[in-house]
């Protein structure tokens, strides 16, 4: 198995000394995302993202089961994580959120069940049948196909995209029967949606962290000082921040970074729903 | 030959080929072909070419995982320094030994002394599927480093097999069009990476840029697609 590799010294001495004149290696802007491509379908719930070389591929389905006896009017939301030697040959295959899933893949995945799940973007009180006996459970899958930087930012579009692209089946209960509608007979009915959380990444390089880059590409990743990831909503409400180690950040520049990420995020939420076939709001 | 002949790994290659009514008796095969049996065959899926007097087949495929071939040059990055040698990362499935000695001029007490991070460019001089790949800073025969070495400053970044394999020709249209515009110094190695190096760095993503784009361009574009980036500049 191939360990993963740091960049060279020339390469991260060259990512270090262009950024001092604000050149990124990619040629792009500081606060310029890469190129973003989302596809829908052909299934319901299928979502590919690519978010310049990084591609993720998240897919949710449904099932019913009895609900969790603490909860008994709410649904489930399951999220596995997968990522393996497919992404980047460094990685180690076989995690899936398992003994041995790698650090970085139980980031990902706990930053996105903490925007999804904390954020209360899916109603779960919308996905029970029967209170105690049936609620639907949720499954969001998410496979990243291409590492290059900035999985969480794919990762987090991917999520909500297939979420509110999700049809599940439809159900009437009557008395104690719950009938479940094959999508053929009845049109499936979407998921409770209550916002659109997306993720905007930072990375803060140099020996203070005082160069500031919008969406890390994977060398910018690999020599960051700190990373900062802010998730917001369409109402401009924080969803959540997260900041894992690194270097010790500016007030000042948290503050440049929120007032940037507002305007990314809102470019992002029109992107997915340019994506979903939905008009601008 | 207008016909364009595509092998997949498996197939039996046909190198019979009649050249002034005489049968070709020397027969050199190149990278994705092996002898196995009394047969030839394709290992790798590609094109398969051949030279105009069918002494020469080889089979033009493009992938992103290097597997180390004699004689190929690479860019490696030190990955760590033992007593007899360094191991050098080349991108393939195990990392490569590079031989303390290997280098123009060295000797038992003056060798260089390479940190973990360096980058070098490098020769393939043993590659088989049983030993792990040896490379070496000079040419064994004359003890000149040709061109090999520590490769200091600059930027490397990398790019499929097959665009690297294209670069290294001298008619690459793509560096040949950059270099008609500005100076830059370029190492290509067959593993998939390219280290170059300009005066400024803005230059340097430039030229790097510039070469990442042109793997699905043909020389009219690359030309075209080298302007534009310049203009932009």
């Amino acid at each position: 198995m191939v360990a993963e590799i740091p960049p060279s010294n020339i390469e991260a001495a060259f990512v270090l000394d262009a950024l001092q004149k604000n050149i990124r290696v990619d040629g792009r802007g500081i606060y310029d995302y890469r190129a973003l491509r989302i596809s829908c379908g052909p299934a319901p719930g299928m979502v590919e993202v690519q978010l310049g070389q990084t591609r993720v591929l998240a897919r949710v389905s449904c099932e019913v089961t009895r609900p969790a006896p603490e909860r008994p009017t709410e649904g489930i939301v399951l999220f596995s994580c997968e990522l393996g030697s497919m992404a980047a040959p460094g990685l180690e295959s076989g995690g899936g959120g398992g003994p041995r899933a790698s650090a970085q893949e139980v980031a990902v995945s706990r930053m996105i069940e903490r925007i999804i799940r904390q954020s209360r973007a899916i109603d779960t009180e919308a996905l029970c049948i029967m209170a105690g006996i049936k609620v639907w459970t949720m499954r969001i899958d998410l496979h990243f196909l291409d590492h290059s930087g900035n999985l969480v930012d794919a990762a987090a579009v991917a999520t909500i995209a297939a979420l509110r692209h999700f049809r599940r089946p439809d159900v009437t209960v009557d008395g104690e029967t719950a009938i479940i509608h094959d999508p053929r007979d009845r049109n499936p009915v979407p998921l409770s949606i209550h916002h659109t959380p997306v993720c905007v990444s930072f990375a803060f390089l140099g020996a203070a962290g005082d160069l500031v880059v919008l969406d890390p590409s994977l060398l910018e990743e690999q020599t960051q000082a700190a990373a900062f990831t802010i998730t917001l909503n369409a109402h401009r409400e924080i969803c959540a921040l997260n900041k894992a180690g690194g270097v010790p950040l500016d007030a000042s520049q948290i503050g440049r970074c929120m007032q940037v990420a507002v305007a990314k995020s809102d470019e992002l939420i029109d992107a997915i729903n340019a994506a979903l076939g939905l008009n601008k709001s | 030959m207008t016909d364009i002949k595509v092998v997949i790994p498996g197939d039996a290659v046909d190198t019979h080929m009649e050249v002034d009514g005489q049968e070709q008796q020397v027969l050199r095969l190149g990278p994705g072909l092996s002898h196995i049996g009394d047969t030839i065959n394709a290992v790798n899926a590609g094109v398969l070419h051949s030279s105009s007097d069918g002494s020469q087949y080889w089979v033009v495929s493009n992938k992103r995982r290097y597997v180390a071939a004699e004689g190929e040059p690479v860019v490696g990055v030190v990955v760590a320094r033992h007593a007899e040698g360094y191991r050098v990362d080349i991108g393939s499935a195990h990392d490569a030994l590079l031989p303390l000695l290997a280098f123009e001029g060295a000797t038992k007490r003056n060798k260089p002394n390479l940190a973990v991070g360096t980058t070098v460019y490098a020769r393939v001089s043993v590659a088989n599927s049983l030993m792990d790949p040896e490379i070496e800073c000079f040419n064994s025969n004359t003890g000149k480093a040709e061109g090999f070495g520590e490769l200091g400053e600059g930027f490397m970044f990398k790019c499929s097999l097959g665009l690297a394999r294209r670069l290294f020709s001298s008619k690459a249209p793509v560096l040949n069009a950059l270099g008609s515009k500005l100076p830059f110094e370029v190492a290509v190695g067959l593993n998939g990476r390219v280290w170059i190096n300009t005066e400024k760095p803005e230059t340097t993503v430039l030229v790097a840029n510039a070469i990442k784009n042109s793997e699905f361009l043909d020389a009219k574009q690359c030309r075209q697609m080298v302007n534009e980036l310049l203009d932009k500049h």
